[in-house]
């Protein structure tokens, strides 16, 4: 193996390695003959999302009232630790801000995975899967109208599942699988699109949407609570409500907006508790795919008919992990003759990148990462981008003898 | 010296996941060179038992003059077992869903997850299969994370005899050691 590997390098086709990349280039490097920067994959992604911090993170494309659900987290926190806060520490006890801060990170940081989280995005199918899937189906050849819609009939657990084909990805869903059309995804699991959330709910980002949504109605009934405390201790004496209102306005609009959230944030917890313990998702139930409503006999195949274990299936399930490989790198074209290809391949997300390139010509990518190094033994240039594990990062300058000044 | 014994064995571990791509690589464009891609075989999702992944052993009849039906029966119910092993629901996938849970998921930032190291193993494994198995033969098969897990990408090269340009299939695409 180990002589397989250097047999096959050729230390002569190795061009001289630039040392440092130039630090500035001007319109130059868009002439050369050399390709641009290799891209990735999130760029020519087909759905309609946003990527943000070089695709770590995705949203949909329309926000939807996300930024009103972040204002309205933080004003009624904000007025709760300003307001009502000291005057309950000096009257109670000084756990009160100390629950309220914990609730509070817990809802912020499980808002925030939920709306950036991949939920479960199924990539397009690539044209020769679409090609081979129309093959096994359509007899006549006469592709100039669409054909009628196409489903595939599986037995899943002893029960009937209809998939259907999705013109848009060109692929059969899998079970469980639906087609986003404000995100023009296919999503795993798709259990609903969240306006409040700005992003599809589905396999990946269930578990962080569910504790957002029970810990946000622990923190409203919490603040709810103290505010209502607050406001009878202040009202002691026979001085009165509008006495107690008027010394603490921040409350006024706290017991408002608490008022109106709580009722149905509880509610969709305990919506959601419901669907978690039958394993459904709102898609099927609002269908009622599982319910019998036709007369037949139909049961949810995937309910384990145990409400802890469905449970665990739900939330407890190891997380999946992202199959659009959003920081992947796009494959270049090969040109034909010298074999002077780049051939990328893609790794996991967010783990370092590396780009394995023929020894003729130092990649195009040397000239834009300030921190790439190429090695001459072994032809191997490393993109060393930051990245959360810098662990490996010092790795590769210890070990690699060329790259070790 | 020590150091110097140390960084050639650290050398060495990391070349099996760093390198080998290159030496795949090179060994694509052999065939390339040598091969024309000829035909695609898309081995499906096997449904029966639920979401969970899990590919169909269904022998396809246009590998019936590559290989031993056995062979393709093994590599894909061993990676049906792999993908099993990752999405098992046990002891200490609770144990990690109540952790996560009570950090608020913030372990998954920091952690590699159960289901990434099986996927590590699995690319692992289709390397190995690739060079011993199924390159003599001229198939490759693609590791299925790379179509979104939908399929099994099987593909067939012809021997083409004379050493032209390459077809420029940029369709295809190695596997991965990750």
């Amino acid at each position: 193996m180990k002589n397989c590997e250097y047999q096959q390098i050729d230390p002569q086709a190795l061009p001289t390695p630039t040392p440092t990349p130039p630090p500035h280039h001007g319109k130059d490097t868009e002439k050369k003959k050399e390709p641009r920067r290799p891209r990735r994959k999130w760029e020519v992604f087909p759905g309609k999302n946003r990527f943000y911090c070089d695709g770590r993170i995705i949203v949909a494309r329309q926000s939807g009232v996300l930024p009103l659900t972040l204002g309205l987290i933080l004003v009624t926190s904000g007025l709760f630790f300003i307001f009502d806060c000291p005057f309950l520490v000096k009257h109670l006890t000084s756990c009160i801000p100390v629950i309220g801060g914990v609730l509070f990170v817990f809802v912020l940081i499980t808002l925030l995975q939920t709306s950036f989280t991949d939920p479960g995005i199924l990539p397009r199918a690539t044209p020769d899967e679409a090609a081979d899937i129309e093959k096994q189906i359509d007899n006549t050849g006469n592709t100039s109208y669409r054909p009628p819609p196409r489903t595939k009939e599986v037995l899943i657990n002893q029960q009937v599942v209809k998939l259907k084909y999705c013109f848009t990805c060109k692929m059969f869903r899998p079970p469980r699988t639906s087609h986003c059309s404000l995100c023009d995804n296919c999503v795993e699991r798709f259990d609903h699109h969240c306006p409040w959330v700005g992003n599809c709910v589905g396999k990946r980002n269930y578990r962080f949407f569910y504790t957002f949504i029970v810990s946000l109605s622990f923190l409203t009934a919490f603040i709810f609570g103290c505010v209502t405390t607050h406001l009878a201790l202040r009202a002691q004496g026979g001085k009165g409500l509008v006495f107690a209102l008027q010394e603490s306005p921040g409350s006024a609009v706290e017991l408002v907006i608490c008022f109106f959230s709580v009722w149905s944030i509880l509610g969709l917890s305990g919506f959601h508790t419901y669907l978690v313990a039958s394993n459904l998702t709102t898609n099927e139930d609002i269908k009622g795919s599982w319910s019998g409503k036709s007369g037949e006999d139909v049961t949810n195949p995937y309910s384990q008919k145990n409400i802890f274990i469905n449970c665990c299936s739900v939330l407890c399930v190891p997380m999946p992990p992202s199959l659009i490989d959003r920081r992947g790198f796009l494959p270049t074209d090969e040109s034909a003759q010298t074999g002077s290809a780049d051939i990328e391949l893609p790794t996991l997300a967010a783990k370092s990148e590396i780009n394995v390139t023929k020894p003729e010509s130092v990649p195009p990518c040397v000239s834009d990462h300030p921190v790439l190094t190429h090695c001459s033994l072994c032809g191997v240039s490393l993109c060393l981008r930051p990245s959360t594990n810098t662990r490996r990062r010092s790795v590769w300058t210890l070990l690699c003898p060329a790259l070790a000044d | 010296m020590h150091i110097e014994g140390y960084i050639a064995l650290f050398w060495d571990s990391l070349k099996r996941y760093y390198i080998n791509p290159y030496c795949i690589t090179l060994s694509l464009s052999e065939l390339r060179h040598s091969a024309s891609l000829a035909n695609k075989v898309f081995i499906q999702r096997d449904y029966s038992e639920g979401t969970t992944c899990k590919f169909q052993t269904k022998f396809p009849s246009e590998l019936e003059s590559r290989i031993e039906r056995t062979l393709f029966e093994d590599t894909v119910k061993t990676l049906n077992n792999y993908y099993a092993e990752a999405e098992k629901i046990g002891g200490q996938s609770y144990l990690e869903g109540c952790l996560a849970c009570a950090t608020a998921y913030l372990i998954f930032l920091c952690m590699e997850t159960r289901y990434e190291k099986v996927l590590k193993k699995i690319a692992k494994y289709i390397q190995e299969q690739n060079e011993k198995i199924y390159a003599p033969r001229g198939l490759l098969i693609t590791d299925p994370i790379e179509r979104g897990m939908r399929v099994i990408e099987i593909s067939i090269y012809e021997d083409r005899g004379s050493s032209g340009s390459s077809s420029g299939s940029s369709s295809v695409s190695g596997s991965t050691a990750r």
